[in-house]
């Protein structure tokens, strides 16, 4: 059974359609990059599988491990092993970054019927992880976000993926905002968390990001549809020759 | 303009009330005249409503409608179920001054291994005593035309008298609970406490319900002075029970160089009014008065402070957040004035209110009136809703709907709270509206 399936997605928002009919399978152990230019639908997908709510989905259906992912919410999703590294991660002043990380994974673990972490176990974790991705511990006594700069939020967005251990990790643009230093060091911490038992897919505008992530499977986006699928070797053709030849057949 | 107004049945029942209670209020002679005077000035007034501009918001004709009798002094019963509140509100190592139904309670108060520097009087002792010249003076507490205050004086059953010497640091907190045991009962007490110049101090009151106690009226004062170089931090949590009403009136008097932080939570009671005046008598006070609303169901909660910048170079800084569920209504009135003379003043005031609920109400009227020339003031207030895409990233991380609000709700609180400097009267406003937030869910 694949990890994720959508079939034939229709979503609107407010009375305009953003995606007519877009259709992925992902396996676990599978790299997917989404390509295509801005206002192709590649941020709606994202949104619609984490559960964001504004998006109407018309027609088709998401599954995951084969349960209807549509009929959850993003709190379920999320135990589920859905996980949406944000574009733009949002700043939460007042909520210290560690009490988050806590109250997020417990929650997640509580809804899976598994035990919550001890103390003890949970701050070892979060500091090794911390390390790894060059995250100073200063930073998760602070607000979560709050004053961080573009690779900071980006290495905390990356700090939970690896601390909620989800199958199957979106990455909606991250490469945006940050400058190559930055984005070594995400990618680098994304690239530890390739695993057969996790599956990605990464959105982005621009091929640089997948030097770094280097995917199994492209997939170009145009007008909300798939519109041409092939290996790492269609985004450097796509680097080459850019999205309007894809424009005009769609 | 005809001035001679008929009386309204509210106010009828209420002038019955005071005479029946009258032969059981404390103190004769210039006490009973004092009382006496003081009651005039009530049914002149009578009752607040709408109509009377810091009452617009808070009509006590409509929300309290009657005036009950005054509550029973407390039998053994009653102090029976106090002391099981009480376990509610314990605070380790404090010095516990509980009243209840309006009546000190020697049985239920904790005053052992009492500070030297501290005096404790009981208002009521003092009232009575014939010998006592001072005894007037606890009427007059210079609030002019608030007949809620005059209701008080005329009224006032009991209370304490706490009096801390010139430079004593006191680090136990002094706490004053009151317990309400009695349903449709009113009470009035009346406290004061005297820190001395360069004494330290910290105060804490409760207001509370013994279980059964339904819909009960308490109508509280408390006096402070705050000597110059003092300092005194101050916290009041006020969870009476969900039919109770509650009118309150703070009056601080901030000596010079003197510092003042006082904080209130209101998240019971089903109307409520707490009347903060605060008044810099001497150069370089600096304050803080912060506070939190917490309202659901049908409550009503008021949060009015006056401060008054009568003197040049103090500080005053007011934090005020209001959290409103279903079809509650919280109200806040914050007056800043800075009189001609009160030059250099520094004044903020910032306000902001979270409606959970579209048919949840808040009210912020934020008022300057600056005379003075050369000052900073500045006041700021929002309303609105919690950040959906706040929300989202919550659940998106597996918080559940209700988790993710009361994640967020606590850090809006907190903005307030945080100003708490003592770390266990911090922590005890935390989980005060922990409690709320769980109830909730």
């Amino acid at each position: 059974m694949p990890l994720l399936e959508v079939k034939d997605l229709q979503v609107r928002v407010e009375e305009r359609e953003i995606l007519h009919g877009l259709s992925l399978t992902v396996n676990l152990g599978e790299v997917h990059a989404i390509m295509g230019p801005n206002g192709s639908g590649k941020s709606t997908l994202s949104h619609v599988i984490a559960g964001k709510p504004g998006y109407e989905v018309t027609g088709g259906e998401i599954l995951f491990r084969g349960e209807d992912l549509l009929a959850m919410s993003p709190d379920e999703r999320a135990a589920k092993g859905v996980f949406l590294a944000f574009q733009y991660p949002v700043e939460i002043p007042g909520v210290a970054t560690m009490t988050f990380l806590r109250t997020a994974l417990n929650a997640q673990r509580k809804a899976r019927g598994e035990s919550e972490y001890s103390t003890p176990d949970f701050l070892k974790k979060v500091r090794e992880v911390a390390k790894s991705l060059n995250i100073p511990q200063d930073m998760l006594r602070r607000g979560v976000n709050v004053g961080f700069s573009g690779g900071e939020k980006k290495r905390n967005e990356i700090l939970q993926m690896a601390l909620f251990e989800p199958s199957l990790c979106i990455l909606d643009e991250m490469d945006s905002g940050l400058d190559i230093d930055a984005l070594r060091v995400a990618a680098d911490g994304v690239n530890a968390l390739r695993s057969p038992d996790r599956a990605m897919v990464v959105i982005t505008h621009y091929q640089r990001l997948l030097n770094y992530i280097v995917p199994d499977f492209v997939h170009v986006m145009s007008k909300g549809r798939v519109v041409k699928s092939g290996d790492k070797e269609l985004a450097l053709e796509l680097e080459a020759s850019g999205y309007t030849q894809f424009e005009d057949a769609a | 303009m005809n001035v001679v107004v008929a009386k309204t049945e509210t106010g009828r029942a209420l002038s019955n009330a005071f005479a029946v209670a009258r032969g059981r209020l404390p103190g004769g002679g210039r006490v009973a005249d004092a009382r006496k005077q003081a009651f005039e000035a009530y049914e002149r007034l009578g009752l607040p409503h709408r109509r009377i501009e810091e009452w617009k918001y808070t009509d006590l004709r409509m929300l309290m409608r009657e005036v009950l009798p005054l509550a029973d002094a407390p039998d053994q019963d009653a102090l029976r179920r106090a002391k099981a509140a009480l376990a509610g509100h314990a605070i380790a190592g404090a010095t516990r001054l509980v009243l209840v139904d309006g009546v000190y309670s020697p049985e239920l108060s904790d005053t052992a291994g009492l500070d030297a520097a501290i005096r404790i009087q009981i208002v009521r002792d003092v009232l009575e005593d014939a010998g006592n010249e001072a005894r007037a003076d606890l009427f007059n507490i210079n609030i002019a035309d608030n007949a809620m205050v005059s209701l008080n004086a005329a009224m006032m059953t009991d209370g304490v008298l706490v009096t801390i010497a010139e430079q004593a640091v006191v680090t136990k907190p002094i706490q004053i609970v009151h317990v309400a045991t009695r349903s449709a009962a009113a009470t009035y007490t009346r406290s004061f406490l005297k820190l001395g110049k360069g004494a330290r101090a910290t105060l804490v009151e409760n207001f509370a319900g013994a279980e059964g106690a339904k819909a009960y009226q308490a109508n509280d004062a408390v006096i402070v002075w705050v000597g110059e170089g003092a300092e005194l931090e101050h916290v009041r949590l006020m969870v009476d029970a969900i039919d109770a009403i509650n009118i309150s009136t703070a009056v601080f008097t901030v000596g010079a160089r003197a510092r003042l932080n006082t904080f209130n939570m209101t998240s019971g009671g089903h109307v409520s009014r707490y009347q903060g005046y605060v008044s810099c008598a001497g150069e370089g006070a600096q304050i803080t008065t912060n506070g939190v609303n917490l309202l659901n169901g049908r409550q009503h909660a008021d949060s009015t402070l006056l401060l008054d910048h009568a003197v040049p170079n103090c500080t005053s800084r007011e934090v005020f957040r209001a959290v409103v569920d279903d079809r509650a209504h919280s109200v806040f009135q914050g007056r800043i004035i800075v009189r001609p003379y009160a030059q250099k003043t520094d004044a903020k005031m910032m306000t902001r209110a979270l409606l959970l609920s579209d048919e949840a109400e808040a009210d912020n009227k934020p008022e300057l009136e600056i005379f003075a020339d050369d000052v900073t003031c500045g006041h700021g207030a929002t309303t609105g809703a919690l950040d959906e895409s706040l929300l989202f990233y919550l659940r998106a991380r597996g918080l559940s709907e209700k988790d993710a609000q009361a994640l967020l709700i606590q850090a809006f609180v907190g903005e307030a709270i945080e100003s708490i400097a003592n770390d266990g009267l911090r922590d005890l406003a935390i989980s005060a509206a922990q409690r709320w937030l769980e109830a909730r869910a």
